[in-house]
């Protein structure tokens, strides 16, 4: 308590403006903070938003990297931001996460490891994949196994594969000190055990914290109206709703398909302002569909639960599964979802 | 300790089930060895249960143990008992010299022996042995003359080490138990001493020399498994050679496949592959069975007792994720794991640089798997880099001390982040995932709130959590480690906190049971102390550079805001649980820490408690309450009275004067009840028509609330009259008066209402101090405490 030219280690007291200091805290945290006591309970989302579109940063997109990324369900994660994460150090991370994963294969079995494992690990970027100028590269990682029959023209396999990105992050951003990394979404295609395993290595190295991002069937009516609301030349899919109907023994599911282009001249008739879509269209619009059903049916779907929304763009699963069909629409379908992912985490 | 290398369930596949978690030493029954192992485990287990009636010989107390000392007869040692604990070790040492000289020279067994025998059993199971005892006890046991068996095992098995045992003891008997004759069964003691102890043989190079005879006696198949586990202890990559693989293949063909073989050649084939040409089955577990749990934990009972710390850094280890099942799910909450040094942080430092760099580097990092204590912590505190996840750090005090002292804000944010997705994962009532058990989340909750608690100070992922689940709480689940959040709040505006706080703390806090209203006011003091001693802290900083009268101002204005809020809550709490005493007496903690605010914490602000608190627990039923009330007024007064002095208050006389009125008012009620009998007075606060109380027909109904007439006293009063003349026929509490009023004052302090006696000696102006009849109680008038701040 003496001088002030202690610069490391003084006691709490002596320390500035920490988090304990609520009165004078000015860092860019504080604010967070502040924002956060702010905005109070669970399940506050935007009243409005805009269309998904095409993204001006689009042009960079590799053709054949992202026809990889489609018509492939990918199972949805959220991510922490990642402390100490550097895109320099790619490389160093694969073979570190290569081993880590032999490692964790072999626990507990007495035998000798061998230096060439039938796997490899592959990190790499994914240009293009990002809203904003200021959004974080997205990036890959891949497993791929090497068949056992070892010739150098074997054939390889991609057994897993996972994808990290940002777009349209900007509330995140904002309050993220340098040393952090945020890609909020993590989309994970293969076994589950190696998304355990590589998402432990990711926990551990960059004490980041992966968790399952579920969608609510608010969510999911969002979803149904955005996605109906994109300009396709052609449609590969029925617009399909799904609803389930809780009942023992086992639940029952109502599928709801409808012409995409009914879908469409619907939701114009409902759709007001040409940038954006409100709440109440999109409430209008399902209202609309249930009502249909019910004149049809007898069936009242507004008691039920809105668990899967499949369309041209991308199909949707109330337990956090994805299927992105359109690339046009890719970067709207990850805005939304990278949307979903920042409420989750903060 | 001598934990076995592996082990898990695997017999012989055909009788043993499979276990549904192998991992972590189940421990396998006999009936689970396969049938050629079966002979050995008959033996082991007939020693066991001859092993087992040691151990209730273990007593707390010396006493038992002196009684015998003093039947056996052992002369002048005797007269010095219980003089003192250094006398008694000495004698302690002395009786264990003086039975070891015996036994050294008995030659058949006769009572005295058996006396003495006790004595080392007693030593031995209740201190332990120390290297010098432990190396005579093995010389006495395998040179003396004595043919018993019985005694010899007894003996060995009182083998217990206090620290550590001597490696020439160990090589001295094994070098007797080579060259005489002694029986199989104590070989096999002997062996499973060793294996039991081997952690605490403080050496084992010259053991190590010895290997060749260890494994010869791999030779009796009855001992094998014994000689097996503790080869396995021993060898070294020099010990395995071409003729002892031979060997124990060969014997291996002779009594079949046994696992404790199999762990013994899977051991050498790790060390030398090429001499160990048979395959090994891979995924097969081995196993060496832990009978001699009984030693361990005699061991660890003679820790306890000698106090010493019993090996922190095994204790430490075992962290919390090392024990977890394995089998839960990678990502689920709730998990803390244990702190592990941050790898890529480290590379990046060094620029990429390579391993051999980070070796020879400059810096040397202090590894975080290797602080345990505090003065590890002191002495590498320039070397300390936080774990790689940072919530590890929550389970351990050590870097908890750390996180205390530094300033980077990256670190709370990678705890903020971490601590937000777990509670928000892991609240088992927002249903956010069904991962978590109520046990589960409970005990995270606890963590954190210990956390909390060390670094006083709340975490600011829990605070928001709190607000977020709060409006969803039901009220009961988790309910105390839940709380406790509450009472980390950080001290802020409360004004801000009110809505997200209050509004849905309050409808639950009137529905709810009474437990849980008690242990929200609980948790509401605790908040206030923790507020009030932030800013007792700032403000001794803050003097010492400058003084911020703002800083100071919001406080007082937010803990004004916040003892209004929980004065409302009591206020309506009382009425609801119909003035319960157990309600009032949280209600009345509250109040404490509030009247005491000005003096002990240093705000100038004191708060007066409402109405609705003070008068229904001056007409309490409940004395415990009455006491409590009167203690806290006397509070008040010396903190009022504290206060005149005060700037601040002086400032603000408008505001305080209704604070002194209001106290007055007060004193005044208290005193017109329980002293002056005038309450029901015209003007005074319990004024009804003497027409409608005539009606009632309650005799002296004026005196009815005074300080024997009191309902909480009354129960007083009569038993003093009761003791005081057993002999009257009638209760008269009215004869309660002059003398006998005084001696009955003197009664309720003797009685521990300290509180009532505190407040009548602050707040009563004596009339005539002198006179014996000073407290009767018409001759004194409140003292009033002046309503200005200026003092008259």
């Amino acid at each position: 308590m003496d001088s002030l030219d202690v610069p490391e280690f003084t006691p709490k007291h002596r320390v500035p403006p920490r988090l304990r200091d609520y009165f004078t805290g000015a860092s860019p945290f504080h604010r967070h903070l502040e924002s956060v006591r702010k905005q109070t309970s669970f399940g506050q989302t935007p009243f409005r938003r805009k269309i998904p579109e095409c993204s001006p940063l689009q042009e960079n997109f590799d053709p054949q990297r992202i026809a990889f990324l489609l018509h492939k369900q990918w199972t949805l994660y959220t991510l922490t931001p990642m402390y100490k994460f550097s895109y320099t150090n790619l490389k160093e991370y694969s073979s570190l996460l290569k081993s880590f994963i032999a490692a964790e294969k072999q626990k507990g079995l007495a035998v000798e490891m061998e230096e060439d494992f039938n796997f490899k690990v592959i990190f790499s970027t994914l240009s293009g994949v990002k809203g904003t100028q200021r959004d974080p590269a997205a990036f890959l990682v891949q497993i791929i196994s090497k068949s056992q029959l070892s010739s150098k023209n074997a054939e390889e396999k991609v057994v897993w594969t996972g994808w990290f990105c940002c777009v349209y992050g900007d509330s995140l951003l904002e309050n993220v000190p340098d040393d952090f990394t945020c890609l909020p979404l993590f989309l994970a295609n293969g076994a589950e055990s190696n998304t355990a395993l590589i998402g432990t290595w990711f926990q551990q190295t960059f004490d980041c914290r992966f968790t399952r991002l579920t969608i609510s069937a608010f969510n999911l009516s969002w979803m149904a109206a955005m996605w109906t609301a994109c300009n396709l030349e052609h449609y590969v899919a029925a617009t399909e709703l799904l609803w389930s109907v809780p009942c023992s023994p086992q639940s029952l599911d109502i599928s709801y398909a409808i012409h995409p282009e009914d879908a469409k001249a619907l939701w114009d008739s409902v759709h007001q302002a040409p940038e954006e879509i409100t709440q109440e269209e999109v409430d209008l619009f399902i209202d609309c569909l249930c009502s249909h059903f019910h004149r049809h049916f007898k069936i009242n779907l507004a008691a039920t639960r809105l668990v899967c929304v499949s369309t041209s763009v991308a199909s949707a699963h109330t337990d956090g599964k994805i299927k992105i069909l359109c690339s046009k629409y890719l970067i709207g379908v990850l805005a939304f979802l990278t949307e979903l992912a920042i409420f989750q985490i903060e | 300790m001598a934990n076995l290398p592996y082990n898990s369930a695997e017999g012989s596949s055909d009788v043993v089930p499979e276990s549904p978690s192998p991992e972590r030493s189940t421990p396998t029954t006999e009936q689970q060895m396969s049938p050629t192992c079966f002979q050995t485990s008959m033996v082991m287990s007939s020693q066991e249960t001859s092993l087992s009636p040691v151990i209730p010989i273990i007593q707390c107390d010396r006493s038992a143990w002196k009684m015998r000392q003093n039947e056996s007869g052992l002369g002048p040692a005797n007269l010095q008992y219980g003089l003192g604990d250094g006398k008694e070790e000495f004698n302690e040492h002395a009786a264990l010299q003086q039975a070891f000289n015996y036994i050294r020279k008995a030659t058949k067994k006769e009572s005295t022996l058996e006396k003495h025998l006790q004595t080392v059993e007693d030593i031995a199971w209740k201190s332990g042995l120390g290297p010098k005892d432990i190396d005579t006890l093995l010389e006495v046991v395998l040179s003396s003359p004595l043919r018993a068996e019985a005694v010899k095992s007894r003996m060995l098995k009182c083998l217990i080490p206090t620290t550590l045992i001597p490696e020439s003891a160990v090589v001295k008997a094994f070098s007797k138990l080579c060259t005489h004759n002694y029986s199989n069964s104590i070989k096999i003691i002997f062996f499973r001493w060793l294996i039991a102890m081997f952690d605490f043989i403080d050496h084992t190079e010259e053991m190590n020399s010895l290997y060749g005879f260890f494994f010869s006696f791999l030779q009796e198949e009855s001992m094998s498994c014994y000689v097996c586990h503790l080869l396995y202890l021993l060898t070294k990559r020099e010990n395995v050679k071409p003729f002892r693989v031979r060997r124990l293949l060969d014997f291996q063909s002779k009594v079949g496949i046994q696992p404790h073989l199999q762990a013994l050649l899977s051991l050498y084939k790790s060390f030398c592959p090429d001499l160990v040409s048979i395959s090994l089955p891979q995924k097969r577990k081995y196993y060496f069975k832990n009978t001699d749990s009984i030693w361990q934990t005699a061991v660890y009972i003679v820790k306890q007792r000698n106090q010493l710390p019993s090996l922190p850094s095994v204790e430490l280890s075992v962290g919390i994720s090392a024990s977890q099942p394995q089998k839960r799910k990678w990502n689920s909450s709730c998990i803390i794991p244990k702190p592990t040094s941050s790898f890529t942080g480290e590379k990046k430092q060094k620029g990429g640089s390579t391993s051999l760099d980070v070796m020879f580097g400059v810096r040397k990092t202090f590894p975080v798997e290797q602080l345990h204590m505090f003065s590890q912590l002191l002495e590498n505190i320039q070397n300390i880099q936080f774990p790689s996840q940072m919530c590890s750090v929550l389970k351990n005090s050590s870097l908890l001390h750390y996180l205390n002292c530094v300033r980077d804000e990256t670190v709370w944010l990678r705890l903020y982040y971490w601590m937000n997705q777990v509670l928000k994962e892991g609240c088992t009532w927002c249903k956010v995932s069904n991962y978590t058990t109520e046990e589960e989340f409970k005990s995270f909750l606890d963590i954190v709130g210990k956390a909390q608690c060390f670094l006083q100070e709340g975490f600011p992922s829990s605070e928001v959590f709190l607000y977020r689940s709060l409006p969803l709480w039901d009220g009961t689940s988790c309910r105390s480690e839940y709380l406790q959040l509450l009472s980390w709040l950080p001290l802020g505006n409360f004004s801000e906190i009110r809505p997200l706080l209050c509004d849905s703390l309050a409808p639950l806090f009137f529905t709810s049971s009474i437990f849980h209203k008690c242990s929200v006011l609980y948790s509401l003091k605790q908040l206030l102390q923790n507020w009030l001693l932030r800013y007792a802290m700032r403000a001794n900083v803050k003097t010492m550079m400058s003084t911020s009268s703002h800083t100071t101002l919001n406080v007082v204005n937010s803990v004004s805001e916040l003892i209004s809020f929980v004065g409302w809550l009591s206020t309506n709490a009382l009425r609801l649980e119909e003035h319960s005493s157990f309600l009032f007496h949280f209600v009345l903690d509250f109040f404490e820490t509030v009247s005491d605010m000005y003096l002990n914490y240093n705000l100038p602000l004191v708060v007066i408690f409402p109405c609705g608190v003070f008068y229904p627990a001056l007409l309490t039923f409940d004395s415990i309450t009455l006491n409590h009330l009167c203690y806290i007024m006397y509070r008040y007064r010396v903190n009022l009275t504290a206060a005149k002095e005060n700037d601040v208050i002086r400032q603000e006389r408008q505001k305080f004067n209704k604070t002194y009125q209001k106290f007055n008012e007060y004193v005044t009620a208290l005193v017109d009840c329980l002293w002056t009998s005038t309450a029901f007075e015209k003007d005074h606060f319990l004024y009804i028509d003497p027409e409608i109380m005539k009606k009632t027909k309650i005799k002296d109904y004026k005196k009815s609330l005074n300080l024997t007439n009191h309902p909480a006293l009354l129960v007083y009063s009569i038993y003093f009259l009761l003791q005081g003349w057993p002999g009257e026929k009638e209760l008269a509490l009215g004869t309660i008066q002059k003398k006998k009023w005084n001696w009955y004052l003197d009664y309720l302090l003797l009685e521990d209402l300290h509180g009532l006696h505190l407040f009548m000696e602050s707040s009563l102006n004596v009339a005539d101090s002198a006179s014996s009849a000073s407290l009767y109680p018409d001759a004194k008038r409140p003292k009033i405490c002046t309503s200005g701040p200026i003092s008259v």
